[in-house]
């Protein structure tokens, strides 16, 4: 097995000539979170959409580099296979409108035109949303449009279609940022203990969240990974004074 | 300073007078038209109308059971056609931006425009020329091609206000582009586009002008499709030039269907795009 389930190569992304991440390097390791953190406009959003190729889907869009997952390069793997084993939950909740709770977490494979048995089904419909935290509240009405649940559970359903693919990593772009603190916090929790299974990749702007749920942070400014260090170790002694600025609330 | 709000509150009431009685100007057409047809449209309704043929003039009784079978088969070959073509037409101009998809709007809007008895002579030179004679199909392509741009234009801008982020959410999962389209972005804008679609048949149902040399009409029940077939705003068409009376009781009660029927593929369509927006 690879060391490192990740690797990001001298990677630079833009729109139309206009180069929004330049040239980033990172290694991932297996089972951690990692938290990219940064100011607005940073290029962290810019930067995990390479992860699974969804940059590209805008016209326009531009990327050179190199990205490795578990030493395949995802350029030439099809963007269709890649985007199965790495799973992506957006800011806004955006459950399928037209499907109900057990049909969207199965979206993945429906979408795909995977068939699979009832029990199969069942199976992996369970299991995604005992993961997600979300089965004993939506166990009674699976066959509810998911647009019906609270924006908090509407992005735990998001999160349990992405994890019923079964991906090698999940990108999780500032999911909190449109819920209520409560929600937030459980969403916290969930990532905390899904990492035990999956690799996590968490952009947000919120520090204190980088703080509470990554074991490894890396701080963007201007397109350019800073620094990427230890969670714990980047909160309490930043090596690059940039960093130190931003975690005190100097900018950003 | 001059306290003039006596006269400001006049102004507005009289403005506001004038915009009601305009308003009501307005449907004052519509209310005589719908009173007229009612009120003589109404004694031809009878259970004959719906099930017997035409008879010979001077012999009571009757009905429009061809017409209203002809009509039924021309929106049906209409649907069809302009269906299909229409929503993947209405797919392209949505999804794409550009110069060429620019011109295709154009052209839409262009054919939106054009004449429907134009469109009926295209018709006779494409299709009952080739073929030989009037026929369902020939009536079918002309209604067909006067419904295609509003199919085109209620998937547009239907497609238009579905949110990004579902098709997002699609690819996301690894859905390909054309499931993301059929197995997502259609179905989340299928209310709006079938309200398209009724309002497209509404529209077609009452064309006279371009099944003149097309459908013809017959007043024998015909369903082939390569037979000339007869047709509600036919029937009207016709009856309503001769000189008999009964049946210009019988083109009262044609009217007083195709009115109905109108009103009602109308007022379902509404319904769904005022269920859509709230």
């Amino acid at each position: 097995m690879e060391k490192y389930v990740l690797k990001v190569i001298d990677l630079s992304a833009g729109y139309s000539g206009n180069w929004v991440v330049k040239n980033v390097s990172m290694d991932v390791p297996h089972n951690k979170a990692i938290a990219i953190m940064g100011p607005s406009g940073c290029g962290k959003s810019t930067f995990i959409r390479c992860i699974n190729r969804m940059h590209e889907v805008v016209p326009g869009a531009s990327v050179k580099g190199k990205i490795l997952l578990e030493g395949e390069d995802i350029f030439e793997m099809h963007p269709v296979k890649l985007r199965r084993r790495v799973g992506m939950v957006f800011q806004r909740p955006n459950p399928f409108p037209t499907m109900n709770i057990y049909d969207n977490v199965l979206a993945g494979y429906i979408l795909n035109g995977i068939k699979l048995k009832k029990e199969e089904k069942d199976r992996i419909v369970e299991q995604s949303l005992k993961n997600a935290f979300l089965w004993d509240e939506v166990k009674a009405s699976l066959y509810k449009k998911g647009t019906f649940l609270s924006g908090g559970q509407q992005q735990r359903l998001c999160i349990a279609r992405s994890l019923a693919m079964n991906p090698n990593i999940l990108l999780l772009d500032e999911p909190t940022s449109a819920l209520d603190p409560k929600a937030q916090a459980m969403i916290e929790e969930l990532i905390t203990e899904l990492k035990k299974t999956v690799t996590i990749i968490l952009v947000t702007h919120n520090r204190a969240q980088a703080a509470r749920v990554s074991d490894y942070t890396a701080f963007m400014f201007l397109g350019e990974i800073i620094e990427f260090d230890d969670t714990a170790k980047m909160f309490t002694a930043p090596k690059d004074k940039r960093t130190e600025e931003y975690l005190t609330g100097k900018f950003g | 300073m001059r306290d003039n709000t006596g006269i400001r509150l006049l102004k507005d009431r009289v403005f506001k007078s004038i915009i009601i009685i305009f308003s009501f100007a307005v449907i004052i057409p519509l209310g005589l038209i719908l009173f007229g047809i009612v009120k003589n449209g109404i004694s031809a309704i009878n259970w004959d109308l719906f099930t017997k043929l035409p008879t010979p003039p001077g012999e009571a009784g009757g009905g429009i059971l061809n017409s209203i079978v002809g009509s039924l088969i021309l929106i049906l070959i209409a649907v069809l056609l302009s269906v299909p073509f229409g929503i993947m037409l209405g797919i392209f101009l949505s999804e794409n931006k550009g110069r060429f998809a620019d011109v295709l709007g154009i052209l839409v809007n262009t054919l939106q425009g054009v004449p429907s008895i134009v469109i009926g002579i295209v018709a006779y030179l494409w299709v009952v020329k080739p073929l030989g004679g009037f026929s369902a199909l020939s009536g079918g392509i002309a209604l067909g091609i006067m419904m295609l741009p509003i199919v085109i234009k209620s998937t547009e801008e239907t497609l238009k206000l579905i949110p990004f982020s579902l098709k997002e959410a699609a690819l996301g999962l690894g859905a390909s582009y054309v499931r993301t389209m059929f197995k997502v972005v259609l179905p989340a804008g299928f209310s709006g586009i079938l309200s398209g679609i009724l309002l497209g048949i509404a529209r077609i149902a009452g064309e006279t002008a371009p099944l003149l040399f097309t459908a013809f009409g017959n007043p024998y029940l015909n369903l082939n499709i390569f037979k000339p077939v007869d047709s509600l705003p036919l029937v009207i068409f016709n009856y309503s030039m001769s000189p008999y009376d009964d049946w210009h009781r019988i083109a009262w009660g044609a009217s007083f269907v195709l009115v109905v029927m109108v009103l009602v593929l109308n007022i379902i369509a509404r319904l769904r795009i005022w269920r859509n927006m709230s």
